[in-house]
Order: C-alpha cells, then sequence, then structure tokens
C-alpha cells in the first residue's frame, strides 16, 4: 500500500475551465483559515476521492472542492477569501461614446 | 466445425455477482483519500457518542477491544463506481455503542481524525447494519484505509463508513458532512444509484 499523496494546483486548470474563462494557474488565492496567500498552483489537490479537495500548502485546510456529475458541477470555495486575478490594464482615457 | 463454437455461452448469468447499477467489479482494495493520511496513536485514540442533550459516551481503544466483537462479510460499493465483494472485518457493532445512550435524535454526524465529516439517519446505524472497524481480512486496518478504526456502513456508498473515525454527534435536525455538502446525495443508497444530489 501506498502513502496518498497528491498533485499539484496546476491541475485545477483544465476542471475549472470547464466553470471559469479565467487562467487560474496565474491566478493568487488567500487560505480563509490561516491566511496564507501563494499561486492557486501551489495548492495540494487530492484527486483520488468523489471530487478534487484542493488544501492550503501551509495548514492544510480545503480551500477548493470540485465535484463533477455528469451533467452538473459544484464548486465550493469556502476555504478561499478570495481569488486575485490578473486583468488587462483598464484604460486611463474615456472610451468611445 | 461450425461458425459458432458451443463453447462460447459466456458465464452462466447465475454466477454473476449481483452489482448494483453503474458499478464494476474490482478485486483489489483502491485507496480514495480527500486530504492527508491521519496518523493517530492507539494511547490517544478516543471514540465519542455526543447526545443531543450534551451528555457524551466515550471509549478509549482498550474499552473498545474489551466490547463483543463481530466479524461482518460484506460488499461494499464506492461512489466512484467499484465494488468489492465479499470483504471482511472485525469490528464492534453501532448497536452495542448505542445501547447505552439516551437519544430521541433521528440523525448523526460522524467526524473523523483530520476533520472529515458525513451525515447518516440513526435509525441506518442500528439493527446489525453498521459497526466501527478495526481489522480488515485479518490484520490491523491500515492508516490509508482508515485506521486504526473506520465506520462501515456496507448498505450505503462507501463514503458513508468515514476513515479514521472519532465519533457521532447526535441530531435532531439532519446535518450534511463533506461529500454532501458538494453535490453528493445525502443518504447515498447504492441500489437506487442515489450518486448526487436529486438522483
Amino acid at each position: 500500500m501506498t502513502e496518498m499523496s497528491y498533485l499539484d494546483g496546476n491541475m485545477l486548470d483544465g476542471p475549472m475551465r470547464e466553470l471559469f474563462t479565467v487562467d487560474l494557474s496565474s491566478a493568487m488565492g488567500r487560505c480563509e483559515n490561516c491566511g496564507t496567500t501563494g499561486s492557486m498552483a501551489s495548492l495540494h489537490v487530492y484527486s483520488n476521492a468523489p471530487g478534487l479537495v484542493a488544501r492550503c500548502p501551509s495548514c492544510e485546510e480545503v480551500m477548493v472542492r470540485l465535484v463533477r456529475g455528469p451533467d452538473r458541477a459544484w464548486l465550493d470555495m469556502r476555504g478561499t477569501t478570495y481569488l486575485q486575478v490578473p486583468m488587462p490594464m483598464e484604460q486611463t482615457f474615456p472610451g468611445p461614446l | 466445425m461450425g461458425i459458432v463454437s458451443p463453447g462460447f455461452q459466456g458465464r452462466p448469468r447465475t454466477q454473476e455477482p449481483a452489482l448494483p447499477p453503474g458499478q464494476y467489479l474490482t478485486e483489489d482494495f483502491p485507496v480514495l483519500s480527500a486530504g492527508p493520511t491521519p496518523r493517530v496513536s492507539l494511547d490517544t485514540w478516543e471514540f465519542v457518542i455526543s447526545a443531543e442533550n450534551g451528555s457524551e459516551h466515550r471509549w478509549s481503544w482498550q474499552e473498545l477491544m474489551a466490547l463483543p466483537q463481530e466479524t461482518p462479510m460484506v460488499d461494499i460499493h464506492c461512489v466512484t463506481r467499484w465494488s468489492k465483494l465479499g470483504t471482511n472485518w472485525q469490528g464492534v457493532s453501532l448497536d452495542t455503542l448505542l445501547a447505552d445512550v439516551d437519544t430521541g435524535a433521528h440523525f448523526a454526524l460522524a467526524h473523523s481524525y483530520g476533520g472529515y465529516t458525513t451525515n447518516l439517519p440513526l435509525d441506518d446505524l442500528r439493527g446489525g447494519r453498521a459497526w466501527v472497524v478495526h481489522t480488515f481480512d485479518g490484520a490491523p486496518l491500515p492508516a490509508e484505509h482508515g485506521g486504526p478504526a473506520r465506520l462501515l456502513v456496507p448498505h450505503l456508498y462507501f463514503w458513508k463508513s468515514a476513515k479514521w473515525v472519532r465519533g457521532l454527534r447526535l441530531k435532531t435536525m439532519d446535518e450534511p458532512g463533506f461529500w454532501e455538502t458538494a453535490g453528493y446525495h445525502d443518504y447515498g443508497d447504492p441500489w437506487r444509484e442515489q450518486r448526487y444530489q436529486g438522483d
């Protein structure tokens, strides 16, 4: 028998792309439990489970849960205080009316 | 020799194992886990049943071992679609553990070392259908399969058989657990294929 191991958060990118158009691998997240802020790619993802469970690399609390049913998905981000997502620079001049 | 061999009959139907819908048979024992494997010392291990009136019943490892032991041989069905037939366990019936617990609760929330939870109707833990097991195939239950002790409720999908179980909180209101708050079915009957909410 082998010890359960986890994958890095880069593996969330594909499954999350089914829900969002943002590139999660370049997003930062804050752990609701311990306050650690880091890249979502640094999360520890347990995938040998009924869903994906992504945990904070510092305190191991759950930050993201994603369950994929045949025709539905459930996303629980209670453990993530915020996601910081890179965006295109806002235009500083008025746009066309 | 004919085109169709007379031996080409497949296995007789009567020898097919009875599997719930959507399940396949496995001979090994897959390890599923939603987090790091807790390592629990037998010296500090305890099992606690907390009734809705605040009373608590506690058992140490030695006290659990001193209770009457049963050896259920059961089929188990994981919601990830594997089933394993005729698994051999040893442990203590929940009937024994609940015998002296004064409760009018209808629900239980099982909780585990490591933080996992799962909810069940209290009736499903009674009637010789649920155990706290510590031995699998004659050997101490390995940590990756939930040792030192896990819940065994084989008539429901296996996520209800909480690994590393630490206790039960008895409740008058149903409170969904870890997977039940993430889309999975509240009850989880494999024969009715209750995988997800609304199934």
